[in-house]
């Protein structure tokens, strides 16, 4: 009876070793910068599409539960323990991150970083999003057609030192030669905090009256501008737009405040991410500048000099789509 | 003479001064209009700073109202999101009560377990945050799934004046009569004054603290429905770094931090003056690389005053006595 009992939970024991194994022969981890956030959630359904799309790919969709780099070191530090294959990461700091996953690729893990990258050092490829460049000309065109006869457009953005935002406003400088007519009369920062972007935005609607647009590349700004405009009774009159999410600004587009708006499609970028990991790990693809790789659905991207690539446009939301995408994220 | 030296008299002129010389740069910020959105944006922060006050007055500090004010707001705003048709009235008695609660358990372990109340403050602080993760896992509620009433309720107009500017006012009125009037509020300045005389008197020092804290974390439940529904949005980081804008405030407003000293008008008149520069600083045009140290000046220079003019009669509970010696 007692061996009879062994020889079960032997079999158990080793079944349950034997299991994963044979069901899944690659586990990508995809490494978030904080766990809950609507964006990444989406990211994680759209790295689940990539995974059944391939077969035989386990995804470990995992991260922090704040945005902190110290948390994603000891999320990449037990995944390197549980020896996954292929770790693809939106980093929550460019620097801090690198000597942890130097250490995983030293152990043969293949390690992307997407969204958010991580210096060169770090990783073996970089997806953007998008480029800063396609970005940067997208948030002024969003203004700029619903502005036939040129207007008055003002910046909102996040903190004075929020690199991708400074960077977007450049890019955006850069192109605005191209929008006949419209004119940057300022640029203001809510610091990410509603109470304050709200703020600034009544203020730029004060000390510019004949304002057409506010372009807020933060997704607290332009939630926070669209009702300081709803509050100013300036629906029509001032369009909210830049760079937001679809649930968080399903409000604005339905009360009018805002016509329309972009973004990256968080599924897209989870898919692709996934993608990438997957022809590194596998070998199908190197990366190495000028190498062109093919993320499935999505085309080909080719990678820089600095091995990282942009995936597509910012897509455009606005009253046509809002209603299937705010469910998603 | 005494009036036009005290410390409410010097930050009221303050505030005029502050007010013509940004008239000066853009005139529509003193039209009558722009007042009113001034003083509405912030009553929050009168809300807050009164009931931070009223914590400081007993040397005590509540560093965990803004958390308090994020975690109730989000509450009322999982309710309505839950129950749309819930009547406003039941959504203020739940920010209430919630935001009092919230503040007994800062009460109670200051009271009965003797914990400094800046250590214990500071930890419910990061918990009341933690708890807003635990119950979204992050997520935001928006607009859009919010119900109208529950969202139009702050920003409906009387007299000119959204509500969201009455309740500063209420609760300011409130607060005079009860800091003046009742047998707690005497306490609470006798408590902060001299706890050991207090306790001669008959004066429960703890209990009158554990008061203070359920005080301070009503005004904060109160201000998280007032400030979710205003901004139409709640998310985990709503009103971060917050509550030490509320005890600039105070402070600002000539509260002492030993204690004892300090009046509902003078912390009004704070939280007003902070309220004034974070409205001028967007509309007349300063490079927002100085808005901060701007606004930390003020501070500092405020403070300043208040050690200068504070410094002999901090302590001095009952300033007709004082004069008839």
């Amino acid at each position: 009876m007692k061996v009879a009992k062994y020889m079960t939970s032997v079999a158990i024991a080793a079944g349950l070793f034997a299991g994963p194994a044979a069901a899944e022969d690659m586990r990508i981890a995809l490494v978030v910068k904080a766990l809950g956030i609507g964006f990444f959630e989406a990211a994680a359904e759209g790295a689940q599409e990539a995974a059944d799309e391939i077969g035989g790919v386990e995804i470990i969709y995992t991260g922090p539960t704040d945005t902190t780099a110290e948390g994603q070191i000891e999320v990449i530090n037990s995944l390197i323990a549980q020896k996954v294959d292929a770790i693809a990461v939106s980093a929550n700091d460019t620097d801090a991150l690198v000597p942890t996953l130097k250490k995983a690729m030293q152990r043969g893990i293949t390690v992307v970083s997407w969204d958010s990258g991580v210096a060169q050092d770090g990783r073996q490829a970089h997806l953007n999003p998008s480029s800063n460049a396609l970005i940067g000309n997208m948030i002024i065109k969003l203004a700029a057609d619903h502005l036939p006869d040129g207007g008055e457009v003002a910046v909102l953005s996040a903190t004075t030192t929020s690199t991708n935002q400074n960077i977007w406003i450049d890019e955006m400088n850069k192109v605005m030669g191209n929008y006949e007519g419209i004119e940057v009369v300022s640029t203001v920062y809510g610091d990410d905090l509603a109470d304050k972007s709200y703020r600034e935005a009544t203020g730029l609607m004060q000390s510019h009256p004949e304002l057409d647009a506010i372009i807020a590349p933060t997704s607290v700004g332009i939630v926070a501008a669209a009702q300081a405009v709803a509050d100013a009774g300036k629906i029509g009159e001032v369009n909210v737009t830049g760079l937001g999410l679809p649930s968080e600004m399903a409000g604005a587009i339905e009360s009018g405040a805002s016509k329309s708006f972009a973004i990256w499609n968080p599924i897209d970028l989870g898919y692709s991410a996934t993608m990438l990991a997957h022809q590194l790990a596998t070998e199908a693809a190197t990366a190495e500048p000028g190498a062109e790789i093919s993320i499935g659905r999505m085309g080909t991207i080719t990678l820089d000099d600095t091995n990282a690539a942009a995936m597509a446009d910012p897509f455009v939301y606005d009253a046509s789509n809002i209603d299937a995408f705010k469910e998603i994220f | 003479m005494t009036y036009l030296k005290s410390r409410e008299a010097l930050l009221f002129g303050a505030i005029i001064f502050l007010m013509s010389l940004v008239a000066t740069r853009f005139p529509g910020f003193i039209a009558p209009d722009n007042l009113v959105a001034v003083f509405t944006d912030t009553s929050p922060l009168m809300i807050l700073a009164i009931g931070q006050m009223v914590v400081i007055l007993t040397r005590c500090i509540d560093l965990s109202v803004a958390a308090n004010l994020a975690l109730t707001g989000m509450v009322c705003a999982m309710i309505n999101v839950a129950m749309p048709d819930l009547p406003i009235g039941v959504i203020l008695a739940v920010s209430l009560v919630m935001g009092a609660f919230l503040g007994a358990i800062n009460g109670i372990l200051v009271w009965k377990l003797n914990i400094p109340p800046i250590v214990v403050t500071l930890g419910t602080m990061t918990i009341f945050r933690g708890i807003i993760f635990l119950l979204t896992e992050g997520k935001w509620i928006n607009a859009h799934e919010m119900s109208a009433h529950f969202t139009a309720f702050p920003r409906a107009s009387i007299l000119g004046m959204p509500i969201l500017g009455w309740f500063g006012i209420v609760v300011a009125l409130v607060a005079v009569i009860a800091m003046a009037r009742t047998t707690l509020g005497r306490s609470i300045y006798a408590v902060g004054g001299n706890p050991h005389a207090a306790v001669y008197t008959g004066i429960n020092v703890g209990r009158t603290q554990f008061y203070a804290f359920v005080i301070s974390g009503m005004l904060a439940g109160l201000a998280g429905y007032l400030w979710i529904a205003r901004y139409a949005v709640a998310y985990v980081d709503i009103a971060g770094g917050f509550e030490l804008e509320v005890v600039a405030a105070c402070v600002i407003g000539g509260v002492s931090i030993a204690g004892g000293a300090g009046t509902v008008i003078g912390t009004l008149l704070g939280a007003l003056f902070l309220g004034v520069v974070k409205n001028a600083l967007p509309v007349v045009d300063i490079s927002p690389f100085w808005q901060l140290a701007i606004s930390g000046a003020a501070i500092i220079i405020a403070v300043a005053f208040n050690a200068q003019s504070g410094r002999s009669k901090g302590r001095v509970i009952l300033k007709s006595a004082e004069h008839s010696q």
